[in-house]
């Protein structure tokens, strides 16, 4: 199982973080700091591996990638292979990549949305679903073209309300 | 004004800042990060509270981004969450399930509130994209109450005919199942119709992995699908479901010896066809952990690791291929012994894991024959790891705890292993102090025949004066202090060792330490003086000295060696003050005075002088155990002093009774062997009569409470010699009363003993032990590696020069209980596994659904629902279910319906039962509903434990 997936700049920040085991935010922060302290000293060129029992508990380990400056991270335990993890890294990455066209941080640092739904296609409850890149960017767009028809619904009967409020305000306004 | 109730919040929705808004703020005043997030926090828990659901999800969507990304606590807000949940809006509802799923505890009493909503939108008819929002909050979120709740919508969907829903709904009946074990019996045939190689490849993937995750912790109940899983090692195509049907062989094949056989050729065929690095590794992994008894795939794996070590541009090859090696075992250590060169290499390795990899590897490979080659290897390479300080340790914490295993199992020569530890204590970046420390006197406690070397390369530490300045090694210098002053018989020089224990460098160590020099300062001035008056008996040193030395001239004598003395303490200050402290070694210092053998009547009075002049400024120390000991030996110093015939004549000396009675005191002090004591020596002590253990001491803590804590701040190791009840564990043995007495004493007065020990003592008489130097290795850290290459780890060498000294052991299971504790199994997978195991050896009960839906009221009203509680109800219907199904079935099934393990069926009706299921394994594809059906008659006959499966196999 994958217990959580991080992504953090290579100063430390939390761009993107999921837990698949519930942990309370300071604990998601001690959880960080620490996966920061190790990933920080590691030279580079070196495997992409680390034991993470002092970190996540026994059994689990993570693999990293470092891209630019964001490292992503996958914790896992031994229900995973570890070259099938640095796979689905690459997976997730081709994704932000599709999705955003030549992703940067920038981009993963404003779609704090966008991200989580991206990541959901790829890993639902710690078990990965889609390794394809291809298939995750079908769902996504499925997600928008009904986000689009139900906002156009919703937009109809709930227009002719906020033209009356503006009304009320600009009223209030003036008098 | 009718507006102006609302206005707030209409003035909020126009002025109201985005997400991107607050992240910008952010980005731009990272120093002020903390006020613009608890401004943002205060506009938040306005906004929040709007009518409008727009600016509420706004607000929504900025505090789960505080709280994911800044670690803000949004627990207070999760009922604005919830009230977002049935939106109309896409849009809104993916901010709501977002917030919803980052932020819900899973026992957090709103998610009953979300029951129904959720089961509104897992409804197959909903669009996908809800679907998957309401499946990734379950998968994530779900506790037991909701998992119960909506086992139908994860059953209906689990046969959904959109593949990806399908595949999302088994992912999400993992966590369904791990929170409430009774799904398994609704949902789970389900699931493992989602193995039908027919089935789309996400949907297998998924579904195989659950299977993967709940085999984890009890793979037993599982067997019944290695058919499946068979078929999918076979036929499938995909790397994915390959990695985890493998990882279910590994788990399987240990359980059921025919299943090996089975698997060992398509795996094989896998290792010799696949491209795919990660299906090649997980194959190896597999034949290492679970077919380990079959050579040619053994072979096989070998190859592909020496493949992945040969990768030099992928660090990440390399070091899965050495865990993998690690992996084989001792059991394979021809697989390591080829690749030797490869892993000793490593050990340079730029890369931390690959050298900890191969050191643990090489570890791996100790044994007696090798042990001093690798060992001694290992501690050159060691001290020339200078910028590396942290693996130069890992390695000498390997070294000890590989030679110091099992009461130092490995190790023949402990002469050769003692001046190891000397030599690693003197690498500078030495951190293991304590266990050399520990090592160094349990050696001196246990091995008779070691001590004489041990008391040399004491001896080496101690005088050297550059050491006493690295604190990290002021433990082992504790120890050798110890060593040197209670095996002193052994020296070769005591007065030397005395100069050393009172150099003057010796003011940089910690108190607790000099404290222990202090007591080993005694030791050698008591052993000195007594050997003195020993041979004065002897009447060997009259004839050589009786005529030199009389009246005055002993006086002078003495003046001579005081002045003496103080000029050559005067300059050994001097050159320390000049920082040639290496220069002034006090051995070589006062040779003039330089002793082997007997000791003169100068040297002790030079001694007592030495003493004296080092131990009177301490006689002030703050430190009381200094300060008390210090005052101990100058009072006896004094008291010698006191008989004038120590200042003049032999004759006088040997004849003085008085003399001669001290001696006997200070010899009968120190003159009892110590040995190691058992751990639990107190727990086979009889409680002796009318000693009341339970006694409330607190009136005596109150009277002696400062002086108990004077003495608690003073922790030392070595000063048991204070007591005079140590025992040998033969005596120990023997007088359970005086033990009992030493226990109670030790009890009380814990500080001052050696650690407790593990082992007992066998008095024995030992051959003295010989003396050989050996090499120490030279040259640079790869020269040595690549030397060590062309020697084999498997050497198996000629016989040891001399036989193994005896090392004291206890006999009453003493030894270190290396087995891990078992881990267990709790209660929830007891639970799930149960539910599987009922549900795949054929216990498909409709009733249970509904018995679970009425007992779903009932477990509302006692709200926080105790595990207890729900286990034992669990329990009941358990052995509900067993019994109904006995009655409805054979009478056969009857005798098994409470037995659940370890009955093993008459051989046979087991025979016709396996025919019969051959049959129904012709018409397997056909009649898939039906061989369920047919299994689960089958296996009503037999006992749950012995698996029915393995006939498809064979």
């Amino acid at each position: 199982m994958i217990r959580a997936v991080i992504v953090m700049s290579t100063q430390g920040k939390p761009r993107l973080t999921k837990f698949y085991d519930f942990q309370t935010p300071e604990k998601q922060q001690e959880l960080i700091r620490m996966v920061y302290g190790v990933l920080c000293n590691r030279p580079e060129n070196v495997s992409n591996f680390i034991k993470a029992d002092d970190i996540f508990g026994p059994d689990s380990k993570l693999v990293y990638k470092n891209l630019a400056t964001l490292y992503f991270v996958f914790v896992f335990d031994s229900s995973e292979n570890e070259l099938a993890m640095l796979d689905l890294i690459q997976v997730f990455v081709e994704t932000l990549d599709r999705c955003f066209k030549n992703v940067c941080e920038l981009d993963v640092v404003f779609n704090f949305n966008k991200m989580h739904t991206i990541l959901n296609e790829v890993i639902l409850g710690g078990q990965v679903l889609e390794t394809s890149s291809e298939e995750v960017m079908k769902a996504i767009e499925e997600i928008s073209r009904l986000e689009n028809k139900l906002e156009s619904v919703a937009l109809k009967s709930s227009g002719e309300d906020f033209v009356g409020a503006i009304g009320v305000v600009l009223n209030n306004v003036a008098f | 004004m009718a507006g102006s109730s609302s206005s707030p919040g209409l003035v909020d929705t126009l002025l109201q800042r985005s997400l991107d808004d607050l992240i910008k703020a952010l980005r731009s005043h990272p120093a002020g990060e903390p006020s613009i997030i608890s401004r943002a926090l205060e506009e938040i828990r306005r906004e929040i509270r709007s009518t409008d659901p727009d600016t509420k999800s706004v607000a929504l969507q900025k505090l789960t981004y505080l709280s994911s990304l800044h670690s803000i606590d949004m627990s207070w807000a999760s009922f604005h969450a919830v009230e977002l949940l049935p939106s109309t809006s896409l849009s809104l509802k993916r901010l709501a399930y977002l917030a919803a799923s980052l932020s819900f505890h899973p026992s957090s009493d709103l998610l009953l509130l979300t029951t129904n909503q959720l089961r509104k939108d897992l409804s197959p008819s909903s669009p996908s994209p809800i679907l998957s929002l309401a499946l990734e909050f379950l998968s994530v979120a779900a506790s037991p109450d909701l998992a119960r709740d909506l086992t139908p919508e994860i059953h209906s969907l689990l046969s959904s005919p959109k593949p990806p829903i399908r595949a999302k709904a088994a992912a999400a009946a993992l966590r369904v199942f791990t929170r409430c074990p009774d799904s398994v019996r609704i949902a789970f045939k389900r699931l493992v119709d989602n193995l039908d190689p027919s089935s789309d490849p996400r949907v297998i993937s998924s579904a195989v992995g659950v299977f993967c995750e709940l085999s984890a912790s009890d793979p037993k109940p599982f067997l019944p699908l290695a058919p499946e899983f068979y078929r999918l090692l076979v036929n499938s195509k995909n790397n994915w479901v390959l990695i985890k049907v493998l990882k279910l062989f590994a788990r399987l094949a240990p359980l059921e010896p025919r299943l090996a056989n089975r698997i060992v050729d398509p795996i094989c065929e896998h290792l010799r066809r696949s491209n795919a690095k990660s299906l090649v590794l997980e194959c190896i992994h597999t034949v290492a952990v679970s077919l380990a008894d079959y050579d040619h795939a053994v072979r096989l794996a070998v190859d592909k690791m020496r493949e992945f070590l040969s990768c030099d541009d992928d660090p990440n090859l390399r070091y899965l291929g050495l865990h993998a090696l690690s992996m084989l075992g001792p059991r394979h250590s021809w697989a390591v012994e080829e690749n030797k060169q490869v892993i000793i290499k490593s050990l340079n390795d730029p890369d931390p894991n690959i050298r900890r990899e191969a050191l643990h590897l090489i570890m791996g490979m100790l044994f007696d024959s090798n042990v001093v080659e690798i060992s001694m290897l290992l501690v050159s390479f060691a001290s020339k790891l200078t910028p590396n300080p942290e693996f130069c340790n890992e390695i000498l914490g390997a070294v000890l705890l590989a030679c110091g295993r099992n009461v130092y199992e490995l190790v023949m020569d402990f002469d050769w292993y003692v001046t190891l530890l000397g030599e690693m204590a003197r690498n500078p970046h030495c951190a293991k102090g304590e266990e050399i420390e520990r090592q160094l006197v349990d050696i001196g406690l246990r091995v008779k025949d070691a001590r004489s070397e041990l008391v040399r390369v004491v001896r080496d530490l101690l005088i050297d004066p550059a050491l006493l300045g690295n604190p990290s090694i002021h433990r082992i210098l504790s120890a050798s202090a110890w060593v040197s002053g209670e095996y002193v018989e052994f020296s070769r020089n005591p007065l030397e060792v005395l100069e050393a224990l009172l150099q003057p460098r010796t003011n940089l160590l910690p108190t607790s330490v000099r404290a222990v020099y202090m007591q080993a300062v005694f030791k050698v001035l008591t052993f000195c003086f007594c050997s003195y008056l020993e041979s004065l008996d002897d009447g060997q040193i009259l004839s050589s000295l009786g005529n030199t030395i009389s009246g005055d001239g002993c006086q002078e004598e003495s003046d001579a060696a005081t002045v003496r003395f103080v000029t050559n303490d005067n300059t050994m200050v001097g050159s320390v003050d000049d920082d040639g402290a290496t220069d002034c070694m006090p051995g070589s210092l006062m040779g003039s005075v330089k002793l082997n053998g007997p000791f003169t009547h100068e040297s002790i009075l030079y001694m007592l002088n030495l003493i004296e002049t080092s131990l009177a400024p301490l006689s002030e120390c703050g430190e009381v155990e200094v300060q008390d000991r210090s005052r101990g030996i100058l009072c006896l110093i004094h008291m010698l002093r006191e008989f004038q015939v120590l200042n003049c004549n032999e004759e006088a000396l040997r004849k003085d009774c008085r003399v001669i009675e001290i001696a006997n005191l200070m010899t009968g002090v120190f003159s009892q062997e110590l040995g190691p004591i058992s751990a639990s020596a107190q727990k086979r002590v009889s409680v002796p009569d009318g000693l009341i253990l339970k006694d409330n001491l607190a009136d005596l803590t109150a009277v002696l409470g400062e002086e108990v804590e004077v003495s608690g701040s003073v922790t030392t190791s070595f000063f048991h010699r204070n007591h005079h009840h140590v025992e040998t564990g033969d005596e120990s043995k023997t007088s359970t009363e005086s033990t009992s007495l030493l226990s109670e004493h030790r009890k009380r007065h814990e500080l001052y003993y050696l650690p407790a020990e593990k082992d007992e003592i066998q008095s024995n008489d030992y051959p003295p032990a010989n003396d050989p130097q050996l090499p120490v290795s030279q040259g640079g850290a790869s020269e040595d590696l690549v030397e060590f290459t062309d020697q084999p780890f498997l050497s198996r060498q000629t016989k040891p020069t001399k036989p193994r000294p005896v090392v004291v052991k206890l006999d009453d299971g003493d030894v270190q209980h290396n087995s891990a504790p078992r881990p267990t199994v709790d209660l929830k997978d007891d639970l799930l596994s149960g539910a599987v195991r009922d549900v795949l050896f054929g216990n498909e009960d409709k009733p249970k659904q509904s018995q679970m839906r009425s007992s779903k009221s009932q477990r509302r009203k006692k709200d926080p629902l105790t595990s207890v509680e729900s286990a034992s109800h669990l329990k009941e219907s358990v052995n509900f279910v067993h019994v109904e199904h006995g009655s409805s079935s054979s009478k056969s099934s009857r005798r098994h319906s409470h037995s659940t393990e370890k009955q093993s069926s008459p051989g046979g009706s087991m025979d016709k039962e396996e025919r019969s299921h051959k049959n129904s394994m012709n018409s397997h594809h056909h009649h898939r509903k039906n061989k369920h059906r047919q299994r689960e008659d089958v296996l009503s006959n037999l006992v749950p434990h012995t698996p029915v499966i393995q006939d498809f196999l064979l």
